[in-house]
């Protein structure tokens, strides 16, 4: 864990022996992982034919191919323009995207009928699909890891990034339900055959805007405070911000009916507002009023309806879904069934019946995938998420700016908090909500926001990682020292 | 703000620790439960991957799955339709299954354990051999008639029920309940039609879906003074000895009077037991009732199986379609003294007392067979998928004995003459012995009366060969007279078939 890492190295030991400790940019371990993910997701590839067609075809490893060229291109752009990034990211990812590919692949030969399963093409359907949005989303990942060669430079852009954020949390809510409106979420724009989600953006945005603003008002926000039974708590007129976050999520709650995201962007919050003030203060008001709003929401669901009845709802299903297996409990009833059926080791990839199981595409991927693989097999995707956001959470602890760490931090944090949310959901462990389930669910808004989450990750990885000497602040392309960037929004920690 | 960082650090471990554990609950505590869920379409599938034996009558298949080789490969199709309905029961993809497709599912989807040498023999050869045969005691002739006559009946009821027992044996010859239904649509692979098809009939108020021989308990009328008769036999009257009768009688504690269903029927003060019987004498039968007392004619009616709770007709003594029970119902007043005006009317079958029409044929097959009930039943045998092998043949069993051999003479002699000379006419078949007992029970102040028949057949030779019921609801006038008539009419039918 990472309790047991060494605190960032102080500048005056790397100072004085400049590359030694962390000269290694370990990018032939990225390499070498990447590959080892790849022939996984070959080798699931080919385990489905085996089991689907009772064949394996001579080009089942085209689709692994081609992610592993994608993921190659993305790979060359890290040795170019972010050497000391972490290597376990990349792979890790890769790993995830690749087994989302080869399911959504297997979840088409299932829908397809026998006659046209033998020649169906490695481009087409859903799992085709997929495999372009992952190139998109990569190319995007690439550019924005271009485009950004220090992630301070974010922090000029945070008031803009706030805006935007929070009128793409705010579309959805104001479009009329049919050009927003999916299984009684409304999360999404729709036009024509098209449709974003543009909330999966609006984390990142507003993720920005809060490591910025919250570095900045850091010192009046943990300093000033009232001890009460020996807790601190900040003062009244400090509490604005977190009410007016307060306020949209549960906004988010009512209008998008969906209580995965609002409780995602407060959770989002809370944590960043806790890891700038280390205040545990925050942590606890932040969930009293969290699940106050919940529980209001659940009682105005009950007894006024309106806005809340879909929250309310939720809620019941989720206390019994089996109240109304083939009505309102259809859904989650039949994912439990899916991943019983799984069982300890699954039915092995492409013996399961994905098509029993609705939204097995989006939402309910994660069971889907979970009858075939098994509880093993999901709990090596669980680790492989794990992995992500600790390794996220490490590359916040090495950098050494604030904003960095912030940013970094709550990044990794959302990440680990969606697959919370979504797997959470459709296990029965919380109330099932629309998330999509990262790297994983077909879909480009999720994938393209999620791979430039870890693009931001590897930048700040990048940053922590690269030894002062080596290149390290003197030898930003743009030459000049953090203090001086525009608005100097962020500062240089020296413990 | 590394020490908050590393404390978010634990926080998301300890968040995937609860997934962790929810999915060790869901994926291995739950997995059977889930695994093998009624709600579980995978079960499904598996259950229709094998061919299911067919249910048959007489030598035909009136339930057979048929190859589709869509994703729920064979489709279950009823070619008896309407007919078969209330017996085969359906079994649908996603509603509830019924009847015998219920009773005897584990045999016909070839999961029963006794089927387990087919399935170890299927895992060496590879074949795929289905599901096991069920064989019912149905006559294919009986149940044609029964469900043509009801559903042609000449009083234009549209609710009724008729069925018929072998009984020496208690095999059921024929079961038909009206209005019936369509089995077919209900096990559509069209889970939505089949919905829509099963609301529609769920929804309908003649509910059609009910089993009226087995399920639907009504007022039993006349039919019921057999059991009365019965009773007085035993306490010292003979089928000649004289009992009060009269146009009009009134019990002593009570106002309504008793009256008879026509000023021809016994107007006499006095007739025989037998005389009471042919003409169906509710004043002598009142006041019979009410000389013997509550207690004897509610045992005598136990005897013959009224207030069993627990009967059902399928296999002998395993499961099979459930039968509601008969009762008598209260005969005291309110604080549980004896009452004479309750005891009259329920002692004409009136009052408090209900009965299944099986209820009715069990005590005609009962008298036939000098006073031995036999267990009705359904199914004879069930068969191997491969046709060799038996599994179960029935072997009939008595269950029990409502009246000595002397008694069920005297029942006979006198229920013969309801047929002979009486109210029961029309039932008489050409070259048998003939008895029965007609019955016109009041339903309600504005509702028609309903028509009964009970009777049996017995051969020259002595042997009684069938026995039938036949309840025809809200009939009205001459409504048993028309249920005597179709009760004939089954019983020939079940005669020309062999009897069973």
């Amino acid at each position: 864990m990472t309790a047991a890492a060494t605190p960032a190295p102080s500048p005056a030991t790397t100072g004085e022996q400049p590359g030694v400790r962390l000269a290694r940019s370990r990018r032939n371990s990225e390499l070498s992982l990447l590959l080892l993910a790849m022939v996984l997701v070959a080798a699931y590839g080919a385990t489905v034919e085996a089991n689907v067609l009772d064949t394996v075809t001579p080009d089942f490893w085209v689709p692994a191919a081609a992610l592993g060229l994608v993921f190659l291109g993305l790979h060359l752009v890290i040795r170019w323009l972010a050497p000391f990034a972490d290597p376990a990211l990349l792979p890790a990812v890769a790993l995830l995207n690749g087994i989302g590919v080869g399911f959504l692949r297997r979840y088409d030969l299932a829908r397809a009928t026998p006659t046209e399963r033998e020649d169906l093409a490695i481009f087409a359907g859903t799992g085709g699909r997929q495999l372009a949005w992952t190139l998109a989303a990569v190319v995007l990942a690439a550019g924005l890891l271009a485009l950004m060669r220090d992630h301070r430079s974010l922090s000029r852009y945070a008031y803009t990034l706030g805006l935007a954020g929070i009128v793409l949390v705010m579309i959805p809510a104001v479009l009329p339900g049919r050009f927003s409106e999916i299984n009684g979420a409304k999360l999404w724009i729709r036009f024509g055959g098209f449709q974003i989600q543009p909330g999966e953006f609006a984390k990142l945005a507003l993720l920005a805007f809060f490591a910025y603003y919250l570095v900045r008002k850091r010192e009046v926000l943990s300093l000033a405070s009232r001890r009460v039974l020996g807790i601190d708590f900040p003062r009244g007129r400090d509490l604005g911000p977190v009410l007016v976050v307060w306020l949209i999520s549960i906004l988010v709650l009512v209008f998008e009916k969906d209580l995965g995201t609002s409780l995602l962007y407060f959770g989002m919050f809370v944590v960043t507002l806790y890891i700038a003030t280390e205040r545990v203060s925050w942590l606890l008001i932040g969930l009293t009023l969290f699940f106050g709003g919940a529980y209001l929401a659940y009682v105005l669901g009950a007894s006024v309806g309106g806005p809340f009845a879909n929250f309310y709802d939720r809620a019941q299903i989720w206390l019994d879904p089996f109240a109304e297996p083939y009505d309102r409990g259809y859904q989650l009833v039949q994912g439990l069934l899916t991943l019983g059926t799984g069982g300890l080791f699954g039915a092995g990839p492409g013996g399961g019946q994905p098509t029993l199981l609705p939204e097995v595409q989006t939402d309910f991927i994660f069971a889907g995938i979970g009858e075939e693989i098994g509880l093993l097999g999901l709990s090596a995707l669980l680790v492989t998420y794990l992995l992500i956001v600790e390794r996220g959470l490490r590359a916040a602890l090495e950098v050494r700016d604030s904003f960095g760490k912030l940013l970094a931090g709550g990044l990794a944090f959302t990440l680990g908090l969606q697959v919370f949310v979504i797997i959470g959901g459709i296990s029965k462990l919380i109330p099932l909500t629309g998330q999509t389930t990262p790297f994983l669910s077909a879909g480009g808004s999720s994938l393209m926001a999620n791979w430039l989450l870890i693009a931001v990750l590897l930048r700040v990885s990048d940053g922590a990682r690269r030894p002062v000497a080596a290149g390290g602040v003197a030898a930003r392309p743009t030459g000049t020292p953090p203090e001086q960037l525009h608005g100097a929004p962020t500062e240089v920690i020296r413990p | 703000m590394n020490a908050p960082l590393r404390r978010v650090g634990v926080v998301v471990m300890v968040l995937f620790g609860l997934l962790f554990a929810n999915l060790n609950w869901i994926q291995f505590y739950k997995a059977d439960e889930y695994r093998n869920s009624d709600y579980n379409g995978r079960v499904q599938v598996a259950e229709y991957e094998r061919k299911r034996g067919n249910i048959e009558a007489g030598g035909t298949a009136f339930a057979v799955s048929k190859d589709t080789g869509g994703k729920l490969r064979f489709v279950r199709t009823y070619p008896g339709g309407e007919k078969y309905a209330h017996v085969l029961g359906y079994k649908p993809v996603n509603l509830g299954d019924t009847g015998i497709e219920r009773a005897e599912n584990d045999f016909l989807a070839g999961t029963s354990d006794q089927l387990i040498v087919n399935r170890v023999k299927d895992m060496f050869t590879g074949d795929e051999t289905g599901g096991g045969n069920v064989l019912l005691t149905l006559s294919k002739r009986a149940q044609d008639v029964a469900y043509n006559q009801l559903r042609g009946n000449e009083v234009g009821a549209r609710r009724g029920a008729a069925i018929a027992l072998d009984p020496r044996t208690g095999a059921v010859q024929a079961l038909v309940s009206m209005p019936s239904f369509d089995p077919n649509p209900l096990a559509s692979h069209d889970t939505t039609a089949a919905s829509a098809a099963y609301n529609k009939l769920e929804k309908d108020d003649q509910r059609p879906l009910t089993n009226r021989a087995l399920a639907e308990t009504l007022p039993p009328g006349s039919t019921f003074k057999v059991i009365v008769a019965a009773a007085a036999l035993e306490s010292g009257v003979t089928k000649e000895t004289k009992i009060p009768a009269g146009a009009l009688w009134t019990p002593p504690t009570s106002g309504s009077p008793i009256k008879n269903a026509a000023p021809s029927i016994c107007p006499e003060s006095q007739v025989t037991l037998k005389e009471a019987v042919r003409e169906s004498c509710n004043t002598g039968f009142a006041q019979l009732g009410v000389k013997l007392g509550a207690d004897k004619i509610k045992e005598k009616a136990r005897q013959f199986g009224f207030e069993q709770e627990d009967l059902s007709v399928g296999q002998l003594g395993d499961g099979g379609l459930a039968v509601a029970a008969s009762r008598t119902g209260t005969i005291s007043d309110a604080n549980g003294r004896p009452d004479p005006a309750a005891l009259a009317q329920s002692s004409i079958g009136q009052r408090d007392v209900r009965m299944t029409p099986l209820q009715g044929a069990m005590i005609a097959a009962a008298v036939a067979n000098d006073g031995s009930q036999m267990r009705p039943y359904l199914v004879k045998q069930l068969l191997a998928p491969d046709r060799t092998t038996s599994y179960y043949t029935a072997k009939p069993g008595e269950l029990r004995r409502p009246v000595s051999s002397q008694v069920a003479g005297d029942l006979q002699e006198m229920m013969e003459s309801v047929v002979t000379g009486g109210t029961g006419r029309k039932a008489a078949i050409d070259g048998y012995t003939v008895g029965g007992k007609t019955g016109t029970a009041q339903s309600g102040p504005n509702d028609p009366d309903h028509g009964w028949f009970i009777g049996f057949a017995i051969d020259d030779k002595g042997n009684p060969v069938s026995a039938v019921c036949v309840m025809l609801e809200n009939a009205g006038k001459g409504g048993s007279s028309e249920a005597a008539r179709i009760g004939g009419q089954i019983m020939k039918a079940a005669i020309a078939d062999g009897g069973r």
